[in-house]
């Protein structure tokens, strides 16, 4: 070593030198994860993507009886069908060909965990992505027909891999999909007016 | 950890554990004893010595900026200057990573200036460090590339103004001007295309440029090792154990000063980051607040601060083709120091009083022009560009003779140091 | 030129202030009045934007007077209401233009082809304009406004000469007219000419507002545009002073582990 630098072997010395040390490291790795918060949370939804994902609205009496809308919430399609009273009958009959029956494994707000899997049986609000790998499904409201098959009560037939759905949107055994359809946060703050995207916990994008 | 000292290449003991295992696959341990245990700088480095580590500090802060400000920003005509305000008040902290962005770029010219001051001092482009001189000369023109290409992305009125009158400048080459400026430009005038290849250019190209001759810089200086304030060549005297008297470990000695130089750097970076991100519009000026706009050109049109000395001397000629080659010439004559300076001594502190006088004048010079730079060319300021202009390249062009002139003090065989 | 002046006095203000005490500050004309209209070039608008109240006032102002022609195309409602303390009911009772919803952006409904038409110019965006042009700027703009029956308007503007715009705040400030002084002038060849310099304003119409009143008017809606400009500035003063401390706090401790093994080097 050279001449000019001498390592005390002092035990006090040296013991101060690990302290500052420890203390000047961990002082600045703090400052690296503050350092870090902005670029991570840079990637956060933006401003923008929030006010694109606020609360879509729609009429529901423009609907007719039988008949399913299709509107966007959060880059997502939503379906909103509006069910006749011959279609809520249905929902009832075929519970052993369900794999979630009673939605205990599926995703949606409390006060759409029920047979209509809805808040009003004649109103029903689905996100309308396959819950196995995330395609349309298609609208088969007829019940028993050619394609589908006798047993067959009326509902969604996704034609990627073949999953079906009811008219609630449960998932039929022999499905690829495993759950549910999902059902986005709604409410009605006023007869037939449907805002899909707040309801008492979620009080969507400010 | 007991740190192992010796000559680079010797075997190091075996390591165990996962260190052990990464260590018989890659140089690490010879890596840190070679170059960082074991690479001995002087001892006396001073204040003017911060500014190459804080360079590198400032060069991996454009590139993590920068990396974030493209996942935002979206090149074009129709979209630049939108995305610029999508990210000052849209993206989650974008506003802060912008302003560490062009902070950061002034920031870098403030420490390159002060970095290369450093060897006009103490003479650190002389034999044997030409070629680091020389490597350092090529990142700073690579810098004032990506300067000058990114605040045309912005895509305000100062960014279209300033990238028609600099790539107009190229048309005063003869005979290939004019169709090397459409060439360039990739269109009749500054437009998308400029714009697009332009960020091409400054995202990709220029970094990765920027990366390799920061990384040839650096080997050059650990071949000669660093020079020194007395301008003494440390390694002609060894101690009984082969490593320079007159030199210290560059772990842990200077590790730890160049860590509190970080902090006060840093310090003063984000008070101007939080505080004054415009600096006055310096940093960022007020007609690039608003788009470009090719029918009508801002009232004074400026490049940014650290291109301004050489602004003032392409102003100060009447004629627009001598304006832009002596403009070129006063970058390219900081190429030839090493070769211009013929003192029989290195460092400004024992060289006579006729240089000291030249370097002063040389800085104060700069430092005018630069000012000179950024007022309208009317008036006073136009004859004073002209003396400062001059005084400018005397300073070169005198060197090889008045660097001879008059007699250098004795220069001590070891070097000056006091404890701090 | 603006950037020298703020250059110059960020560096006077240091040093000048201390030695000189409230001289420097005396220079600055507040605009208000009595004092000398002829240096009106050199009235500050002094914005604040850490004043809510200054703010949500100018974004009330805003909404009445200039929407109608500028946009703030950059700007959400929604941002506007979290940012200046404003409740999305009073939001959508006197901000939000009919029609709109609250997280739109703030746009104006003139159709730009019809205001290039009347105007001779479109009305341009006024997000930035706090920026670009200074609060300052727009500050004087309002403030020196004047009868000149040769423009098509009726007024013309001393901080904007031939401006397109009309004095829309005419009903509140009302009209004033501009008094030029002839003075001899010496100009570079060395022979004298006459310039016709401006000298007072002489209110020739009264407004709804009194010049106190209106000198608030145009300082809120100042104040509220230099927030637009950068709805950020607001956090970025607190946050900031929490960095730099903590950095303080990194350096000293940096500094001490620096001595700490220096002691070894002679």
């Amino acid at each position: 070593m050279a001449e000019n630098v001498v390592v005390g072997d002092d035990a006090v010395d040296l013991s101060r030198r690990k302290f500052l040390t420890t203390a000047t490291v961990a002082t600045g790795a703090v400052g690296a994860v503050f350092a870090a918060v902005p670029f991570i949370a840079s990637w956060s939804p933006s401003e923008r993507a929030k006010a694109l994902g606020a609360p879509s609205e729609l009429d529901v009496s423009k609907i007719e009886p039988g008949q399913m809308a299709i509107i966007t919430w959060r880059r997502q399609p939503i379906y909103i069908v509006r069910r006749t009273p011959e279609m809520i009958e249905h929902l009832k009959g075929h519970d052993d060909l369900l794999k979630d029956k009673d939605s205990d494994s599926s995703d949606q707000p409390d006060y759409a965990k029920n047979l209509y899997r809805a808040r009003l049986p004649d109103v029903l609000v689905l996100i309308g992505t396959c819950t196995h790998l995330g395609c349309l499904p298609k609208q088969r409201f007829e019940a028993a027909s050619a394609e589908m098959g006798a047993y067959w009560p009326g509902g969604f037939f996704c034609p990627c891999h073949g999953s079906r759905f009811d008219l609630s949107g449960r998932v039929f055994n022999g499905s690829p999909a495993s759950v549910n359809l999902r059902v986005p946060p709604y409410e009605f703050p006023s007869p037939l007016k449907l805002v899909v995207g707040v309801d008492e916990t979620h009080k969507g994008a400010a | 950890m007991a740190a192992v000292h010796g000559p680079q290449g010797s075997n190091p003991p075996e390591r165990k554990g996962f260190y052990g295992w990464l260590n018989k696959r890659l140089p690490i341990d010879n890596f840190i004893s070679s170059q960082l245990t074991g690479y001995y700088a002087p001892k006396n480095f001073n204040i003017w010595y911060f500014f190459g580590s804080l360079a590198l500090l400032v060069l991996v802060l454009q590139l993590a900026t920068g990396i974030f400000l493209t996942m935002f920003y979206k090149p074009g005509e129709a979209t630049s200057f939108d995305s610029v305000e999508f990210i000052m008040r849209e993206v989650n902290f974008g506003w802060l990573i912008r302003y560490l962005h062009s902070t950061g770029a002034s920031a870098f010219f403030i420490v390159v200036y002060l970095h290369m001051f450093r060897a006009f001092l103490y003479g650190s482009y002389r034999a044997p460090r030409e070629l680091l001189w020389i490597f350092g000369m090529l990142v700073y023109l690579a810098l004032m590339a990506e300067a000058f290409m990114g605040y045309v992305l912005p895509w305000g009125n100062m960014s279209f103004w300033g990238a028609q009158v600099i790539v107009n400048l190229f048309s005063t080459i003869p005979a290939v001007g004019p169709p090397l400026v459409e060439w360039i430009r990739g269109d009749y005038g500054i437009a998308d295309a400029t714009l697009n290849r332009f960020f091409s250019l400054h995202v990709v190209a220029v970094p990765l440029a920027l990366l390799l001759l920061v990384m040839l810089h650096l080997v050059a200086l650990h071949e000669t090792g660093s020079n020194n304030p007395d301008g003494i060549e440390i390694k002609k005297k060894l101690g009984p154990d082969g490593n320079p008297l007159d030199g210290i470990p560059f772990h842990p000695y200077y590790t730890v000063k160049d860590i509190f130089g970080v902090g006060v750097f840093f310090v003063l970076f984000t008070i101007v980051v939080f505080f004054v991100p415009t600096f006055g519009g310096l940093f960022l000026e007020g007609p690039n607040f608003e788009p470009a706009n090719p029918m009508s050109t801002p009232e004074h049109i400026a490049p940014v601060w650290y291109f301004t000395p050489y602004y003032a001397i392409l102003r100060a000629v009447p004629n627009q083709r001598m304006g832009a080659l002596l403009m070129a010439l006063a970058v390219m004559a900081f190429f030839l120091m090493p070769w211009l300076d013929r003192s029989p001594v290195k460092s400004i502190r024992y060289k006579p009083f006729i240089s000291k006088l030249a370097l002063a004048v040389f800085a104060i010079s700069f430092i005018s022009l630069g000012y000179l730079g950024l007022q309208p060319a009317e008036g006073t300021y136009v004859l004073l560009a002209r003396i400062f202009s001059l005084l400018y390249f005397l300073f070169f062009i005198g060197m090889p003779f008045y660097s001879k002139w008059g007699t250098p003090k004795p220069v001590p065989e070891r070097v000056t140091y006091h404890a701090h | 030129m603006r950037t020298k002046a703020r250059v110059l006095e960020v560096l006077m203000c240091g040093a000048l202030l201390l030695a000189s005490g409230g001289v420097f500050a005396e220079e600055a004309e507040k605009g208000a009045e009595g004092e000398s209209q002829k240096n009106w070039k050199t009235w500050r608008a002094d914005a604040d934007i850490a004043n809510t109240g200054a703010l949500q006032r100018g974004a009330r102002n805003f909404m009445n007077y200039c929407v109608g022609c500028h946009s703030l195309k950059y700007e959400r409602y929604s941002r506007l209401g979290d940012d200046l303390a404003i409740s999305p009911e009073l939001l959508d009772k006197y901000i939000v233009q009919p029609g709109d919803k609250s997280t739109e952006y703030i746009l104006t409904s003139m159709p730009a082809k019809d205001s290039e038409t009347w105007f001779g110019k479109t009305p341009p965006d006024l997000s930035l304009m706090a920026r670009a042009r200074g609060p300052d700027y727009i500050y004087r703009l309002f403030k020196t406004y004047y009868i000149d029956p040769t423009r098509p308007t009726g007024t013309n503007n001393l901080q904007l000469p031939a401006i397109a715009m009309p004095h829309v705040l005419s009903e509140l400030e009302g009209l004033k007219k501009a008094v030029f002084k002839t003075v001899e002038k010496r100009g570079e060849d060395g022979k004298t000419a006459t310039e016709q310099v401006f000298d007072h304003f002489e209110q020739v119409a009264p407004g709804r507002m009194n010049a106190e009143e209106y000198d608030g008017f145009v300082r809120d809606t100042v104040s509220f545009l230099t927030y637009v400009g950068e709805p950020a500035q607001l956090q970025r003063h607190s946050l900031g002073i929490w960095v730099v401390l903590f950095l303080l706090v990194f350096t000293w401790l940096a500094w001490l582990l620096k001595k700490e093994y220096w002691k070894d080097v002679h």
